[in-house]
């Protein structure tokens, strides 16, 4: 048990520090984020949003970013020789999905933390919203890292690396998407953020997470063999 | 060695099929209120359950194949995906065409069921070019594996989602209680429904037939050292 915890640690450790470093998926996903949100100013010829369009916005420009990150979560195991080594090392390879899936709910944190304000500054006329909303972006994060890190795995170690993960994971997040924007939505409504069904979102929200984290731990093991 | 019984099965689901058809069309009472389009449920609605139920043994197989490693799990879960995507094609056509004629759209986006089921087809095309993807053949088999059994999974979750997104939930012909279908429509339901698992099951053999068939052939001819026409092997998993 301690050496498995220590293996998480020396994972997840040597991630951040990777990414710190060489800044690969972070800025680029910040950017695109920031990016995307002005060609939503322009292509919904809006400077104002609200409601179902607000929520609409902010998670397709949120997903989409997510994708960038989850393309290059495994390429340096793949590229450098991790999974060799992680398959040599005498620990649980289920640590590798658990360090992997918590540096994302890392990285997509960061993300949020810069472009969830840029989207309030460009587009809300209230701050409101944003407290309540961290607990949707948190429990939305821990889902997307769970499927992100299975898909990127077994995505990484096939010829079309770039195309399979928005192939495979954008249909297996729609769930999670109509959550999320579900309890976004009134939040973002106008006059003041709602709460209408709120709890119930969070709970399907809770429960996807929970059943993709128990599957990624359970199968994820087949795909570090061989 | 999967080519056994094959007879006697196709004749069952011909049979079977002709009885439901004709169970729709000459028995079950017309629709006070669709009148003959509504014909189409007998149709749609079982091949839409087979489909899912498909999809979902499907994933059980995947499980087995993980379990214990032995290929053949593999090619069924495949076959049957292959089968139930088939079925699912043949579901939205069926679905749209009930849309236009009960509500005038191809599409009606506020269907929860045909919108899950429009999800969970989008997740099951992407199968083959993950499989495909994926060069080696041991590991390819593990990881189209690994994908069953995860959208084995999301099939009850997306469900669950889509149906909860709807502000209001249309009145539902069958799934609010099966008491509100009268009697005869009920049994010629039923029925459809087993004809259209049996046809499942007797594609489902098939099509392994098929696959064991030409693995033999290649087999065959490996020994003999003739060239195999073509390359399709790379797709589908051998059957031994």
């Amino acid at each position: 048990m301690t050496s498995s915890r220590a293996a998480f640690a020396a994972i997840l450790g040597k991630d951040l520090r990777s990414e710190l470093r060489t800044l690969q998926a972070l800025p680029a996903m910040a950017l695109f984020a920031v990016t995307t949100f002005v060609i939503f100013r322009f292509g919904l010829d809006r400077t104002q949003l609200s409601g179902s369009l607000a929520a609409g916005v902010l998670w397709a420009t949120l997903l989409f970013a997510a994708v960038l990150g989850i393309n290059r979560l495994f390429v340096a195991e793949r590229e450098e020789g991790g999974f060799d080594a992680i398959r040599l090392a005498p620990v649980d390879r289920s640590v590798l999905f658990a360090a992997k899936a918590t540096a994302l709910v890392i990285y997509l944190a960061a993300l949020e933390l810069i472009a969830v304000p840029i989207f309030a500054l460009f587009f809300l006329d209230s701050l409101a919203a944003l407290g309540p909303l961290v607990a949707v972006l948190l429990l939305t994060d821990i889902g997307l890292a769970a499927t992100g890190t299975l898909i990127s795995s077994m995505a990484v170690n096939s010829r079309a690396r770039d195309l399979l993960v928005p192939l495979v994971l954008l249909p297996l997040v729609v769930p999670l998407m109509i959550a999320a924007s579900g309890a976004t939505e009134p939040l973002m409504a106008m006059g003041g953020p709602g709460y209408h069904r709120f709890g119930t979102w969070l709970l399907v929200l809770g429960l996807y997470d929970l059943i993709f984290t128990l599957l990624g731990y359970a199968v994820f093991d087949f795909l570090l063999e061989d | 060695m999967y080519g056994k019984g094959l007879k006697p099965l196709s004749i069952a689901t011909v049979a079977l099929l002709a009885v439901g058809l004709s169970l729709v069309f000459f028995y079950a009472p017309l629709d006070a209120d669709q009148g003959f389009i509504q014909k189409i449920f007998y149709l749609h609605v079982p091949l839409a359950i087979v489909a899912l139920v498909g999809f979902i043994v499907g994933g059980i197989f995947a499980i087995f194949h993980l379990r214990s490693g032995d290929s053949r799990w593999d090619a069924y879960s495949y076959v049957s995906i292959h089968i139930s995507i088939i079925f699912g094609v043949a579901v939205l056509i069926t679905g749209s065409i009930w849309a236009k004629a009960s509500w005038g759209h191809w599409w009606v986006w506020d269907e929860p069921t045909l919108v899950s089921f429009l999800i969970v087809f989008l997740l099951y095309c992407t199968y083959y070019p993950f499989r495909y993807a994926i060069e080696d053949r041991e590991r390819q088999a593990r990881y189209a594996s690994v994908f069953a059994v995860t959208a084995g999974a999301f099939v009850p979750l997306n469900f669950m989602a889509v149906r909860m997104a709807q502000s209001l939930v249309h009145p539902r012909v069958f799934a609010t209680s099966t008491g509100g279908l009268p009697g005869s429509m009920m049994f010629t339901f039923l029925v459809c429904l087993a004809a259209f698992a049996l046809l499942w099951v007797t594609l489902v053999k098939f099509e392994l037939a098929a696959k064991s068939a030409s693995g033999q052939v290649k087999r065959l001819r490996r020994a003999l050292d003739a060239p195999s026409p073509g390359g399709r092997s790379r797709i589908a998993p051998e059957v031994s």
